[in-house]
C-alpha cells in the first residue's frame, strides 16, 4: 500500500517545482545526518553577506515604492537573474536532478514544462504589467474596475497561491536541512522564518532582489561546475556518458526515452497547462516586473530569465545522468559504494533505489564526488540559501497583497498615507513569517507535495484569466471578473481536494473513492474561469459595467504606449 | 487625459503599433503552444517515437527534441524582444513625441 501511495504521490508531485523531498523519497526515510560543518560555515558566510545587503537596503527603503519595487531601479539583467532565482528553487535543483537520476528522460519532460511559461509571460503580460501597474498585479487587474471586489479577488488569489507555495517550501526546507546540515527540523524552520522576516521587513524588495541575485549566481555557477566536471570525465562526449549511465541503471536503455511518469494524455496536457499559464499568474513572479524602469526593461528581463532557466534545466539533465554514472556506478561492486545505503543494498535493492538519502540527494552526492567535501558544503549552503530566497520573495508578495490591496485599497478605500501602508506591510511580513513557521511545524509530517501543484493550478485558474482578460477584453466587467475569478479559484481547489492524491493519500479515504479522477486539474478549472468571466460579463447590465467598458480605451492607450505609466521613482 | 486619448487614437502610427505588436505576439504565442503541446502529445501518444535511437547511438530522438523545445522558448522570446526593442519602441517614441 505504501508503495502505491509513494508511486501515486511521486507521479503527481514530481511534476512540480518544490518536489524535492517527494520525488521518490518517503518523508519517513529521512534521517538526521551528522552535523555538516563546512556547509554550516558557508551558509553563515552567505547569511552574513545578505544581512549586510539588508542593512544597506534598509537605509534606502524609506518609501512605499522602494519597499514594494526597489524604487524601480533594478536593471533588466539583474531582474532576469532575480526572476530566474525565484524559479530555480532548491527543490527544482534537487528534485529535477533526482528525477533524471531515477527515470532518465522523464526529468527533461518536466523541465520543458516549467520553461514554456516564460514565452507566454513575455508575449502577453510582461510589458503590459509594467505599463499599467505600480506595486502588485492587482493594480493591473483592477485598473478600470471597481477596486473593492477586484482587489479582494486578486488578493485572495495571491494569498492562497502564496500560502500553498510557502507551506511546501517551509516543510521542504526543514526536511532538506535535516539531511544537508544535520540540524533539527524545528531549528531549520525557525532559521528560515527569522531570516525571511529580517530580509523582507527591513530590506523590502531591494534586499529580497539582491538575495535572489546572489543565490542565482551561486546556483548557476555551482551547477555549471558540476556539469563541466561530469562532461570532463567522459571526454565531453554525451554518448560516452549515456553509455555508462545505461550500463549502470537498472532500467538500462529505457532511461533514454519517456517512461511511466506521464501516462494518460489528459493529465499530461493538464499538467502542461498549469505549468505554462500558472507561471504567468504567480504573484511573486509578476511583482518583479514593477522593479524595472520601463516596459523595455520588463521584456528584456524575461528574455534573460528564460535563458538562465533554460540553461539551468539543461545542466540538471547532465547532472542527473552524471549522478547515474558516477554515483550509482561509483564502484564496480555496489557493496563497496560509499554513496549507497548498505542496508538497502543488502536487502537486494538496485543501485538507483539504494542511494543514501533518496534520489533527491543524487546531486549532493555528485557534488561530493566531483568536488570533495568542501564543494559539497558549498552546494548544501546554496540549497539552503535558495529556499531562503524563494521564501522571502513569497513573503513579500503576500505582504504586498495584504498591505497594498487589502489594507490600502479595500479597507481604507485608498485614503491612506504611505507611512501607514508601509507599516502595515511590515507588520504583514512579520505575521506571514510567524505563520510560515507555524505552518511549517504543523505540516511537518503531512504530505505537502501536492501543494505546489495546487498553487500553480490556482494561479492558472484565477490570477491568470482575470489578468489576461482585464488587459485584452474590453467587455469584461467587475461582476464578470469577480464571479469568474472566484469560480476558477474554488474549482481548482475543490477538484484538487477531490482528486486521488489529496482525497486518498492525504485525507485517508478508501482507495478509488475519490470523486474526481485527476490530480492535474488545470485543463478543467482554467476553461471554467474563462467561461465564467465571459458569461457573467455578458449578462452584466449594471451601471458599473458601463463604467468598466468605458474605461477600456484609456487603459488600452496606456497599456500599448506606456503613456502615464508609473515611472521609476526618484532616488 | 481624454485629449491624450483622442490624440493617440487619431495617430495612424498608433494603429500600426497595435497591429504589429498584436500580430507578432499572437503568432509567437501560437508557435510556442504548437511546439510545446506537439511535444506533450508525442510524450502522451507516441513514446516509442521519442525513444527511437539516432543511428547507432544511444542518443534518442527525444533528447534533441526536448532540448529543442527549451531552445525554441528562448529563441521565440528573443525574436519578440528584438522586434519590440527596435520597431515597437521606435513607434511608441514617435507617438509620444508627436503629442508634444
Amino acid at each position: 500500500m505504501s508503495r502505491i501511495l509513494t508511486l501515486l504521490t511521486t507521479a503527481v508531485v514530481t511534476a512540480l517545482p518544490t518536489l524535492a523531498f517527494a520525488a521518490g523519497v518517503d518523508a519517513s526515510d529521512i534521517k538526521r545526518q551528522a552535523t555538516n560543518f563546512p556547509a554550516i560555515i558557508m551558509f553563515v558566510i552567505f547569511v552574513g553577506i545578505t544581512l549586510g545587503i539588508t542593512y544597506w537596503a534598509a537605509k534606502r527603503t524609506k518609501s512605499a515604492a522602494s519597499f514594494y519595487t526597489a524604487g524601480g531601479g533594478i536593471t533588466a539583467g539583474q531582474n532576469g537573474l532575480a526572476i530566474a532565482g525565484d524559479y530555480m528553487s532548491a527543490a527544482s535543483f534537487l528534485g529535477i536532478t533526482g528525477l533524471v537520476y531515477g527515470s532518465g528522460y522523464d526529468g527533461l519532460i518536466f523541465s520543458v514544462g516549467w520553461l514554456v511559461g516564460w514565452p507566454i509571460v513575455t508575449f502577453l503580460v510582461a510589458e503590459q504589467l509594467r505599463n499599467l501597474g505600480k506595486f502588485t498585479f492587482a493594480d493591473v487587474a483592477s485598473f478600470r474596475f471597481a477596486q473593492t471586489p477586484i482587489r479582494t479577488l486578486a488578493a485572495c488569489g495571491s494569498l492562497v497561491t502564496v500560502a500553498f507555495y510557502l507551506i511546501a517550501q517551509m516543510v521542504g526546507a526543514g526536511k532538506l536541512i535535516q539531511i544537508l546540515f544535520g540540524l533539527p527540523y524545528l531549528w531549520a524552520v525557525l532559521i528560515v522564518g527569522v531570516l525571511m522576516i529580517v530580509y523582507v521587513t527591513f530590506g523590502g524588495m531591494t534586499a529580497t532582489t539582491w538575495v535572489q541575485i546572489i543565490k542565482a549566481c551561486l546556483l548557476l555557477g555551482g551547477a555549471s561546475f558540476m556539469a563541466f566536471m561530469v562532461m570532463l570525465q567522459y571526454g565531453f562526449s554525451p554518448e560516452a556518458l549515456f553509455k555508462r549511465a545505461v550500463e549502470i541503471h537498472p532500467k538500462h536503455v529505457a532511461i533514454m526515452g519517456p517512461g511511466s511518469l506521464v501516462t494518460d494524455p489528459v493529465s499530461a496536457i493538464s499538467l502542461g497547462m498549469a505549468l505554462m499559464f500558472g507561471t504567468a499568474g504567480l504573484p511573486h513572479i509578476l511583482m518583479r516586473f514593477f522593479t524595472v524602469k520601463d516596459a523595455k526593461a520588463a521584456r528584456k528581463s524575461v528574455f534573460y530569465a528564460t535563458g538562465f532557466i533554460g540553461y539551468f534545466y539543461i545542466l540538471t539533465f547532465i547532472m542527473g545522468f552524471g549522478a547515474i554514472a558516477l554515483i550509482a556506478g561509483n564502484t564496480a561492486s555496489p557493496a563497496d559504494n560509499p554513496f549507497l545505503d548498505q542496508s538497502l543494498v543488502a536487502a537486494g535493492k538496485d543501485v538507483i533505489t539504494a542511494i543514501r538519502g533518496g534520489s533527491n540527494m543524487a546531486v549532493m552526492h555528485l557534488a561530493n564526488a566531483v568536488g570533495g567535501e568542501y564543494f559539497l558544503g558549498f552546494i548544501a549552503a546554496i540549497a539552503f540559501a535558495t529556499i531562503l530566497a524563494v521564501v522571502s520573495g513569497l513573503a513579500l508578495a503576500g505582504a504586498s497583497a495584504i498591505s497594498h490591496d487589502l489594507y490600502a485599497s479595500v479597507f481604507r478605500r485608498g485614503r491612506v498615507n504611505e507611512i501607514d501602508e508601509m507599516r502595515v506591510s511590515k507588520i504583514a511580513s512579520v505575521g506571514l513569517g510567524i505563520l510560515a513557521v507555524g505552518l511549517g511545524i504543523a505540516f511537518e509530517n503531512q504530505n505537502v507535495a501536492y501543494m505546489v501543484g495546487l498553487a500553480f493550478a490556482i494561479a492558472a485558474s484565477c490570477n491568470f484569466p482575470v489578468l489576461l482578460m482585464s488587459i485584452y477584453w474590453k467587455g469584461m466587467t467587475t461582476r464578470g471578473a469577480f464571479i469568474g475569478g472566484f469560480i476558477g479559484l474554488i474549482a481548482a481547489v475543490a477538484m484538487v481536494v477531490m482528486g486521488p492524491t489529496v482525497w486518498v493519500a492525504v485525507l485517508g479515504n478508501a482507495k478509488g473513492s475519490n470523486p474526481f479522477p485527476y490530480d492535474n486539474v488545470a485543463i478543467f478549472s482554467m476553461p471554467i474561469a474563462f467561461i465564467g468571466i465571459w458569461i457573467f460579463s455578458l449578462l452584466d447590465n449594471s451601471a458599473r459595467a458601463q463604467v468598466d467598458k468605458d474605461g477600456f480605451e484609456a487603459q488600452y492607450i496606456r497599456c500599448q504606449t506606456g503613456i502615464g505609466a508609473s515611472g521609476a521613482s526618484a532616488h | 487625459m481624454s485629449t491624450v486619448i483622442s490624440q493617440v487614437r487619431a495617430n495612424p502610427k498608433f494603429a500600426e503599433l497595435v497591429r504589429k505588436r498584436n500580430s507578432l505576439a499572437l503568432t509567437l504565442t501560437i508557435a510556442i503552444l504548437v511546439i510545446y503541446y506537439g511535444f506533450i502529445i508525442l510524450v502522451a501518444f507516441d513514446k516509442s517515437l521519442l525513444a527511437t535511437p539516432l543511428g547507432a547511438n544511444l542518443m534518442t530522438l527525444g533528447v534533441p527534441l526536448g532540448i529543442g523545445v527549451i531552445l525554441a522558448a528562448f529563441v521565440l522570446t528573443g525574436i519578440y524582444v528584438t522586434k519590440a526593442n527596435a520597431e515597437f519602441d521606435t513607434l511608441t517614441k514617435e507617438i509620444v513625441e508627436e503629442m508634444k
